[in-house]
């Protein structure tokens, strides 16, 4: 299996192993897709969540899950997840494009407007994407959300960008 | 100094902890907090331990400070035990746990300028961490190989880059975060290596490297560093069932530093020194000293707290220390057995949260038997 072997899931794996959104939620706009599936102590993301979108309990060690109606895209799960599993999909961005929001801890941060390499799950480069949007607030924590619009085809795939 | 012999004796304290990490910081403020007089000997310029090289977030329970980084639990370490007047000697080695509680400590960094003193503790806590353990192959003492430890020293205390091309060796958390790390500092992890069929840490620690573009090799292993007065080349290869090199499976791959992420021992010398009961556990990394409920050794007094008594994680080790210390304050009539008692419950429910779900459970089951035989050594010595 990917995961075990090489490090990450294939979309096919993600979808049957995490509550992943339905194609009706990805309609209605942006969404966190949460690509935790290891069953580790941590719960950072659900107490993050002001609009109780996501599900740890007890034990701690349950997986996060979604709860679609309630989320509503804003992202900060996404910084505040310790093992940066977690992503922001549009679908509605354009007609022809989407973006995906991702954490990214390495120097230098990109700018907003920067065409950059976009990559998948195991770091392939798979299009080009244009830097949409750049989140580095205090309650970040030193951890940058990058947003990158892609052709929609690939907001699936695409889960961070190639360093600078 | 001024001592004829060089030596001064004999400095009483109530409370000396050996090692300023997360556990052994930890027991220091639990105890002082309580009003122990407390002493803190660190080898290093800083205490802290590992806090100050881990710039990640921790991963735990939101209440208990999970998505804090490592250095900034560190820095708040230090800043509360200031603030409860704990006494700290930086520079200084415990070279020597003798009868009465009384520990040797060597301090200074300049061998002409070296003092030795000797500081009696009513109680002692062992809270010295573990050593990375090495992997020999053709060629390993060449420079710019060195263990993942070393490695993320140079990175976040130091500020070095150890080279640009490196080939990290392992994928227990260690060989996965210290190879995320190099990355955030600079440099291009080539490839990682791991003789085992699967990935030994967190897979979000992979998928985070993986995603970077770090090639992993499962059922690798490295054979060969080349170079002339610097390595500059690796043979990696792969390893069939029984661990050994498939034959005419070497690839060669440039780099310019190797890093070694292949577990952690305890170091438990001056427990053992002291005659504290160890037993050896593959799952705790190797000869660790028993201890109670209490992180108290077979030796009275003497508690052992963190990666001495089993190689864990820095969340572990607080809360290891913070039992450590509250036991003690308990012992010295700092406080009331009942108030320990509720103060203990908390932090073993705690305890037991870490080492929860699948990848905890070994490390659970390992520390349940480590206190069974403890009670087991009890028993048969009354």
């Amino acid at each position: 299996m990917a995961l075990e072997n090489m490090g990450y899931l294939t979309l096919e794996e993600l979808k049957a192993q995490t509550v992943y959104p339905t194609e009706e939620r990805f309609r209605k706009g942006p969404v966190a897709v949460i690509e935790c599936t290891h069953e580790i102590p941590c719960n950072p993301c659900e107490g993050s969540c002001k609009f109780g979108a996501i599900k740890i309990g007890d034990p701690i060690t349950n997986l996060p899950g979604l709860v679609e109606a309630n989320c509503i895209g804003c992202g900060i799960c996404v910084a505040q997840c310790p093992g940066l599993a977690i992503f922001i999909v549009d679908k509605t961005y354009s007609d022809t494009q989407g973006t995906v929001s991702f954490p990214y801890e390495y120097n230098p941060v990109p700018e907003v407007g920067q065409e950059v390499d976009a990559v998948d799950r195991s770091g392939k480069v798979v299009c080009r994407g244009t830097v949409v949007k750049v989140q580095n607030p205090k309650s970040y924590d030193r951890t940058p959300v990058v947003t990158v619009a892609v052709d929609l085809d690939q907001v699936e795939t695409v889960r961070s960008m190639k360093r600078l | 100094m001024a001592w004829e012999s060089g030596v001064q004796f004999m400095i009483k304290k109530e409370v000396v902890v050996i090692g300023g990490g997360p556990s052994g910081m930890a027991a220091a403020i639990e105890a002082a907090k309580r009003g122990a007089e407390v002493l803190v000997i660190d080898a290093n310029e800083k205490a802290g331990g590992q806090l100050f090289k881990q710039i990640h977030k921790f991963f735990g329970s939101s209440e208990h400070g999970a998505g804090v980084r490592g250095i900034d639990i560190g820095r708040d370490l230090l800043k509360e035990a200031e603030e409860l007047g704990v006494e700290v000697w930086l520079n200084s080695v415990a070279i020597g746990l003798f009868a009465e509680k009384q520990i040797a400590v060597e301090t200074g960094t300049d061998d002409a300028e070296k003092i030795v003193r000797v500081v009696e503790g009513e109680k002692i806590v062992i809270a010295c961490g573990a050593s990375e353990n090495v992997v020999r192959f053709q060629g390993w003492t060449l420079p710019g190989i060195m263990g993942a430890g070393a490695a993320q020293t140079m990175i976040n205390a130091n500020r070095v880059l150890p080279g640009k091309k490196i080939l990290m060796v392992g994928s227990g958390n260690v060989g996965l975060i210290v190879s995320y790390q190099l990355m955030q500092a600079g440099a291009d992890v080539v490839a990682l290596v791991e003789a085992a069929p699967n990935i030994g840490g967190y897979v979000v620690h992979a998928s985070k490297i993986a995603r970077a573009g770090v090639p992993i090799y499962t059922r690798h292993t490295v054979l060969e560093a080349r170079g002339e007065g610097r390595v500059k080349e690796a043979v990696i290869c792969e390893v069939d069932g029984k661990w050994q090199p498939v034959p005419g499976t070497e690839k060669v791959i440039e780099v310019d530093a190797i890093a070694i992420a292949a577990g952690l021992k305890p170091l438990a010398e001056l427990a053992i020194m002291n005659g504290c009961k160890t037993k050896f556990d593959p799952i705790l990394g190797g000869w660790a000293p028993l201890h109670d409920e209490n992180m108290e050794s077979s030796c009275s007094g003497i508690y052992v707290v963190g990666d001495v008594t089993g190689v864990e994680e820095a969340n572990t080790a607080l809360e290891e220390g913070r039992l450590a210390g509250v036991a003690i304050a308990a012992a010295l009539g700092k406080i009331t057995a009942e108030e320990a008692e509720t103060e203990k419950k908390k932090i073993w429910d705690r305890l037991d949260g870490l080492r929860s779900g699948p990848h905890g459970e070994a490390r659970m089951k390992a520390k349940d038997r480590q206190l069974a035989d403890f009670r087991q050594l009890s028993a048969a010595e009354i």
